[in-house]
């Protein structure tokens, strides 16, 4: 019975749901020798799989956890372990009802089968609620529950079935085991492992694990409180496990699930509890597992009386006891999602981490797919691990941002709201500056970006209501309207845009040519000091990264990409460098600042301050060159993803105040403003219908259907090639298409202003699906001051796509009439790009 | 019927037990704290005699101010009253536990509170002296009877059970008495919410008893080598019903 | 001098009392003393025949018809009463029910402190004894004062070991001075059954397979209860569901059948004295916390104890197994 194989394809290491799931969708996708190792017994070897609340909620408004959570759901009712309960998410506050209307859109733009049902309809489903003391609740009849042990325990025993895997109980890992940056073996307890590949199922241990090869998965422990009571009168002849609809007491951060005789209450409304990893007890030092720690009364009573409020007829009946009550451990991450992929630093090291049963199996199945093809179909860009720079792996960060967002678990979260936790942790040179003229600032990848700033507050007379003042409080909150004021100031005149948040990347050596030719999708043998914009597709022609490359030499390129991408986007780059070092990727993120000077008088002030030859002739668009402004040798870049005559200016980092006092000064004859990435990520960029990754573009869209299918393709092969061709022989089934609103006004008199993410319906109100039964939604929404009109994207079927055509646009519960403006990559603003080439 | 019940916080321990670096005492990051279980049963006792025949139970304990929350957990259970003999946290050793409850004791009688029934667990789980009940009956003057496992009252005296080698003792005493119960005695109900929270805002009497040393010093603990555990494997499938009836005789099922 | 509380039945020493005698015997010779022994009731003169294998030089015995019965004060003021007397350096007994209460009276009696289950014994100022906690799960070390060291004795700390040179046993038989209040407690003996909860889980494999359960409960005047999985499964009803989340249950036998023994469904079990896991796979946790087992599915186990328990009942010989 002991020992363990010698060698194995994969080590699948942790067998909760994940690394249960995880081994049988890797032998579903045709691998065999995998070993599943845990170091507890089965069918519960301690993790927090086997203390779950195990319900399934399926609304999210990120897409990519709703796709995968759906996607579990099948699964999980394919295996038998589905219980149908539904659910209701019940609100106690106007402000709660309003955000039970954003999930109901969120629900038709996931197609998502889901209703607002009043406090009388809530009690019908859920008779021992007390409805006095809500105002509503959102009710999904899908929602139910999963026996999460029962559920992994049948996938690994269909995965040995296959005789595609070893399962290895009671051993534990050791040491794994790196050698040139890439796994070699698993030594545990019980004898080494000669592997090439390991994967990361160990929930709340993986960063203990991921350490073992010099990895980080940066997530943390916490506590999530859960009480049992029972024995519940009411539930005594139900067969089975649940019955009735599972609530979530939002305003609370509590939720109530029958679980056969009992009622389950829990609760993330306590202060946060963390753990470190390395704290964790063993199974021998747990009284019940390692991450089902004693429960602290103090911190549950005010959830208690939540309950209490909520169910009265249940939890006040004194023979309803708490029969059980654990501090249960779950993993948080920095930013909420989970951590999925090839760890960036060492290769044959992935993570599958930080997931929630309701999402597991569907995730195992993309990260399968995602290890054996590279192209999964639900796109994962959003939880890859490669996301994270170094400053988000350190513990302080990590502490800080899941304490901070725990809380946050139901709550209302702002699209645009703003972490208050470990700011101020990278700065560019213009920190100060920009400090000083009141910048509002709003963070990227740890950078400090001002959003507005204060000081451009007199612009706002100026233009009066073509700023498109916001009266609705959500719609105005995280918002200026001096974002729409500095928006017409640079039309108008200038705008200097702090824009060091961009990673740059050096990619040099003998064959980085060829190198690029094989990333981009567009020709990037070009002559030397060119710019290009591409793509860069994955071999089935989803849309991996898109990015900016400056020729700098016959084989030296410069990659210029946004903040919140870079890590993810090296990674890519590192994962295609030749073996031989012919090409060599250099990190250049912190050695370079970046101011981009933009509007119709930048080339008089630019002109004002350097001796190079500026003109549209010495200096066209789409080149870049090394100019002296004053003692600071700077490379400017003619491009613009604001759509105005301008450049982007790259200087030293040191340098950098030098070059914005330059700028600054030259700019005041020309009443130059201080611009936010409010215009440069939405309102700029929107007039001019460029799009934004992980907005319009990802995995799971292509070119064509994106809008960015080049009239010819190059000769020379690239990545994902095979697939765009094909993609562009057949007739699209979305085109990504520009859309206003008619009307915005709202039924109570306040006009609306749309974030993104809201479902595109018929006029009638009807979900658009297109032939892959992808629905359409606002893929980014925004004001466009200089047309006066509030416009987004979205990507609709070949019926919508035609300019003209009348739709609607659902938000908080309201459906607003909009018009395709644009069908296609054509601007709505200087439609010719003029501008850009003056 | 006045009944007062004596519990002591103990670590909820599991399968391991860890020490301290200094060999001082169980390493409890990892555990909670409860009511040792013999006196979960006797605060059990006590709401249901006090149900069945009315009357006011307290409960009290001798430890630190943490203590508190197992008095509170007591409460939580249809328990009226605590009393928290409140030390610094060090162990007292038997002698100098008895007589703290004994004046705590004697000093309630002296306000006019005396106890008809006073119940112990026949030891506690962690230190385990066997004594404290006794000696605080025989320093009382009051019968006492250990290691119950059975309770009923009638006409001021009471009839318990317990459990030897050979079957059940059952012994009748007259009230007051002392009673220390062991696990089994009942089935310890569960704390309901409107019970936790009622607990939660309940006043706690608090006595502060002079620190005696005592007989019985600790020096440090240690870790015995633990045998083994071993399963006697009967049989398989049909091949054991023979072994089985053997073992039910011996357990004296049959 | 120490002196030895010894438990006899019908003048024949316990089996704990002989180990207890064993440990006196070696303590007594480090002590550099000898060794008595005290024993309640006229018919514990016989033990002295024994005790002269164990160092004993003089056996006490408690002579007062009232002493027949159990009655844990009165031994205590016999025992007390004879230690004022002669003057023992220790009393020592066992820690068996019986032993641990009498010589718990024994010390505040004679208001001294008292260790109760003691594993060794090292004699000296200080006198230290190393003692179980957590029943036996921990030790401590100790010192333990007062002038005469009471203790117990852990059962089975040490084999009880007879020496093969015997002493001269010289018996003491003395009348204590009882009063009333040592009898307020009234003894009477039964015999009674034990307890017993037959488990089952999903390896039981259908709601009918409880059959077979109901019936072993029925012969041996037990209930039957079930893991959490079955309640799910609709199989039984959740009043019947044993765990953290169920009902907690302390019988004297409790049979698992079917039951992985997840941590959840053993929280409880934990006060069943005795556990029997019926369970196919034989590396299950169930099988590893178990006291007894059998491999194998549930079905066939039950039907083949059923038919043997009812031939049992039924006054028929038990089949010897094949």
């Amino acid at each position: 019975m002991s020992g363990v194989p010698a060698q194995a394809r994969v080590v699948v290491i942790g067998a909760g749901i994940v690394g249960n799931s995880m081994a049988y969708h890797l032998a579903q996708q045709g691998w065999k020798e995998i070993v599943l190792i845990d170091k507890g017994p089965f069918p519960n070897p301690g993790g927090s799989t086997g203390h779950a609340s195990n319900f399934i909620f399926l609304t999210d408004h990120s897409k990519e956890m709703t796709l995968f959570t759906l996607d579990s759901v099948r699964q999980y009712k394919e295996l038998g372990v589905f219980t149908q309960s539904g659910g209701v998410e019940v609100a106690r506050t106007a402000e709660r009802m309003d955000e039970l209307k954003r999930r109901m859109a969120s629900s038709k733009a996931w197609g998502i089968d889901a209703e607002l049902a009043s406090p009388a309809e809530v009690k019908r489903l859920v008779p021992f609620i007390n409805e006095k003391i809500i105002l509503g609740g959102f009710s999904t009849p899908g929602i139910g529950t999963v026996d999460s042990l029962r559920g992994g325990t049948l996938m690994r025993e269909k995965a040995q079935a296959m005789g595609a895997v070893t399962v290895v109980a009671s051993t534990e890992v050791t040491a794994i085991d790196v050698e040139n940056g890439r796994v070699r073996r698993v030594r545990t307890d019980k004898g080494d492992i000669e592997t090439e590949t390991v994967v990361i199922t160990s929930g709340i241990w993986s960063p203990r694990l991921a350490r073992m090869a010099g990895a980080s998965i940066p997530l943390s422990p916490a506590v999530d409180q859960m009480i049992s009571v029972g024995p519940v009168p009411l539930f005594a002849d139900t067969v089975g496990e649940i019955k009735y609809p599972i609530i979530r007491d939002m305003d609370t951060n509590g939720y109530e699930r029958q679980h056969g005789g009992d009622l389950e209450v829990g609760s993330y409304d306590h202060r946060p509890i963390l753990w470190e990893p390395d704290d964790i007890p063993s199974i021998g030092q747990s009284k019940l597992s390692p991450t089902e720690l004693p429960f602290t009364k103090e911190d549950f009573d005010e959830s208690l009386e939540h309950a209490l409020e909520l169910i009265p007829d249940i939890l006040g009946d004194p023979r309803v006891g708490i029969r059980h009550a654990i501090n249960g451990l779950l993993s948080l991450t920095p930013d909420g999602l989970p951590l999925l992929g090839e760890t960036p630093e060492v290769k044959g090291l992935w993570s599958v981490a930080a997931i929630w049963i309701k999402e597991a199996p569907g995730i195992a199945r993309c990260v399968a797919e995602w290890m054996a093809s590279g192209v999964p179909e639900i796109d994962p860009s959003g939880s890859d691990i490669a996301r994270f720079y170094d400053h988000q792996k350190t513990r302080a960060h990590i502490r800080a941002r899941t304490a901070e967002g725990f809380n946050k678990t139901y709550g209302i979260v702002h699209p645009r709201e703003q972490w208050e936790s470990n700011r101020r942790v990278r700065l560019s040179p213009f920190y100060e500056r920009e400090k000083a003229l009141g910048a509002v600032f709003f963070e990227t990848a740890g950078w400090e970006r001002p959003n507005w700033y204060a000081s451009n507050k007199p612009l706002l007379e100026e233009y009066g209501e073509r700023v498109m003042p916001r009266r609705y409080e959500w719609d105005a909150r995280w918002w200026s309207p001096i974002i729409n004021a500095e928006h017409l100031a640079m039309r108008d005149r200038v705008g200097m845009v702090d824009l060091s948040a961009f990673a740059v990347f050096d990619i040099a050596g003998s064959c980085a040519l060829d190198y690029m030719q094989k990333m981009c999708v567009v020709q990037v043998n070009l002559p030397v000091g060119r710019v290009i914009y591409t793509s860069l597709l994955n071999t089935s022609g989803g849309i991996k990264a898109d990015l900016t490359v400056m020729r700098l030499g016959t084989n030296h390129f410069r990659v210029v990409t946004g903040g919140a991408d870079g890590m993810r986007d090296r990674k890519w780059f590192s994962d295609h460098l030749p073996e031989d070092g012919a090409v060599q990727i250099t990190d250049l993120t912190s050695s370079w600042a970046t101011i981009g000077v933009w509007g119709p008088r930048a080339r008089d002030l630019l002109q004002s301050i350097t001796d190079a030859d500026v003109s549209n002739e010495g200096f066209p668009f789409g080149t870049c060159r090394f100019v002296d402004i004053g003692p600071v040798r700077a490379l400017a870049s003619r491009i613009s993803y604001v759509g105005e005559l301008g450049w982007e200016i790259y200087v030293p980092f040191e340098q950098g105040s030098r070059l914005w006092d330059a700028i600054w000064d030259a700019g005041q004859p020309h009443r130059i403003a201080p611009v936010g990435i409010g215009v440069y990520g939405t309102t700029g960029r929107l007039e001019k219908c460029y799009r934004a990754y992980g907005n319009e573009l990802e995995q799971e869209f292509n070119l064509v259907e994106t809008g960015l299918a080049r009239p010819q393709v190059k000769p020379q092969d690239f990545i994902g090639k095979e697939a765009y061709l094909k993609q562009r022989a057949e007739p699209p089934a979305v085109t990504l298409c520009t859309l206003t609103i008619d009307d915005n006004t709202s039924s109570s008199g306040f006009k609306r202003f749309m974030m993104g993410r809201e479902p595109v319906l018929s006029p009638q109100g009807k979900r658009l699906v297109d032939r892959h039964g992808r629905g359409s939604y606002v893929t980014s929404a925004g004001s466009g001051p200089s047309v006066g009109k509030t416009i987004l994207m979205s990507f609709l079927p070949p019926e919508q796509a035609k300019a003209g055509t009348k739709l609607a646009v659902e938000y908080f519960g309201e459906q607003y009439p909009a018009t395709v403006a644009v069908a296609g990559p054509t601007p709505l603003f200087d439609p010719q790009n003029t501008r850009v080439r003056s | 019927m006045n009944i007062l019940v004596c519990i002591k916080r103990v670590p909820a321990t599991a399968g391991q037990i860890t020490l301290t670096p200094d060999g001082q005492d169980i390493d409890t990051r990892y555990l909670g704290f409860t009511i040792s279980p013999h006196e979960e049963c006797a605060v059990e006792e006590a709401v249901r005699m006090i149900e069945a025949h009315g009357g006011i139970t307290t409960v009290l304990t001798l430890g630190p101010e943490a203590a508190t929350d197992q008095l509170r957990d007591a409460m939580a259970l249809g328990i009226e009253r605590a009393m928290l003999l409140e030390t610094d946290g060090r162990e007292w050793d038997p002698v100098a536990t008895a007589s703290a409850i004994v004046q705590a004791i004697e000093a309630e009688r002296a306000a006019g509170r005396s106890y008809d029934l006073v119940l112990f667990g026949n030891e506690s789980a962690d230190s385990a002296g066997y004594q404290v009940g006794v000696r605080v009956a025989d320093a009382l003057d009051l019968p006492c009877v250990t290691g119950i496992k059975a309770i009923e009252l009638a006409d001021g005296h009471a009839t318990v059970r317990r459990q030897t080698e050979s079957g059940w003792e059952t012994a009748e005493v007259s009230l007051p008495a002392v009673l220390t119960v062991k696990e089994g005695l009942n089935l310890p109900r569960y704390p309901s919410l409107p019970g936790r929270l009622k607990a939660k805002k309940k006043e706690i009497g608090r006595i502060k008893p002079q620190w005696q040393g005592g007989g019985l010093e600790k020096i440090r603990l240690k870790l015995p080598v633990q045998a083994e555990h071993t399963v006697e494997i009967l049989g398989t499938n049909g091949d054991a019903g023979a072994q089985l009836v053997e073992v039910f005789q011996r357990l004296r099922l049959l | 001098m120490i002196l030895a509380f010894i438990e006899h039945v019908a003048g024949a020493p316990t089996m704990l009392s002989l180990e207890v005698l064993t440990m006196a015997s070696r303590l007594a010779r480090k002590m550099g003393t000898q060794l008595e022994a005290v024993a309640i009731g006229p018919k514990a003169v016989a033990a002295a025949e024994i005790l002269s294998s164990y160092g004993v030089s003089t056996l006490h015995v408690a002579d007062d018809q009232r002493l027949d019965d159990y009655a844990a004060a009165a031994w205590a003021h016999a025992v007390a009463d004879l230690a004022a007397r002669v003057n023992p350096r220790v009393i020592i007994g066992t820690a068996s029910d019986r032993g641990g209460e009498v010589i718990a009276h024994v010390a505040t009696r004679m208001t001294m402190p008292m260790a109760a289950n003691c594993t060794e014994i090292v004699p000296g100022d200080p006198f230290t004894v190393t003692r179980q906690r957590w029943g036996g799960s921990l030790l401590e070390e100790a010192h333990l004062k007062g002038t005469i060291k009471l203790l117990t004795i852990a059962p089975h700390a040490l084999a009880a070991e007879a020496s093969p040179s015997r002493t001269q046993v010289a018996t003491d038989t003395f009348s204590p001075a009882l009063e009333d209040k040592d009898f307020r407690v009234r003894l009477k003996i039964s015999l009674a059954q034990a307890r017993v909860v037959v488990g089952g889980g999903r390896g039981v494999g259908s709601a009918e397979g409880f059959a077979a359960l109901e019936e072993l409960a029925g012969l041996l005047g037990g209930a039957v209860g079930c893991s959490r999985a079955v309640t799910s499964l609709g199989w039984r009803p959740h009043s019947d569901q044993v765990g953290q989340t169920g009902t907690r249950i302390a019988p004297d036998l409790y049979i698992a059948c079917g039951i992985s023994g997840a941590i959840q469904h053993m929280v409880g079990c934990r006060a069943a004295k005795h556990i029997l896991a019926i369970n196919t796979d034989p590396g299950a946790p169930i099988v590893a916390q178990a006291d007894f087992a059998v491999i194998g599915d549930v079905q066939k186990v039950l039907a083949a104890v059923n038919a043997e328990v009812r031939r049992v009942k039924a006054g028929e010989p038990s089949r010897s197994p094949a």
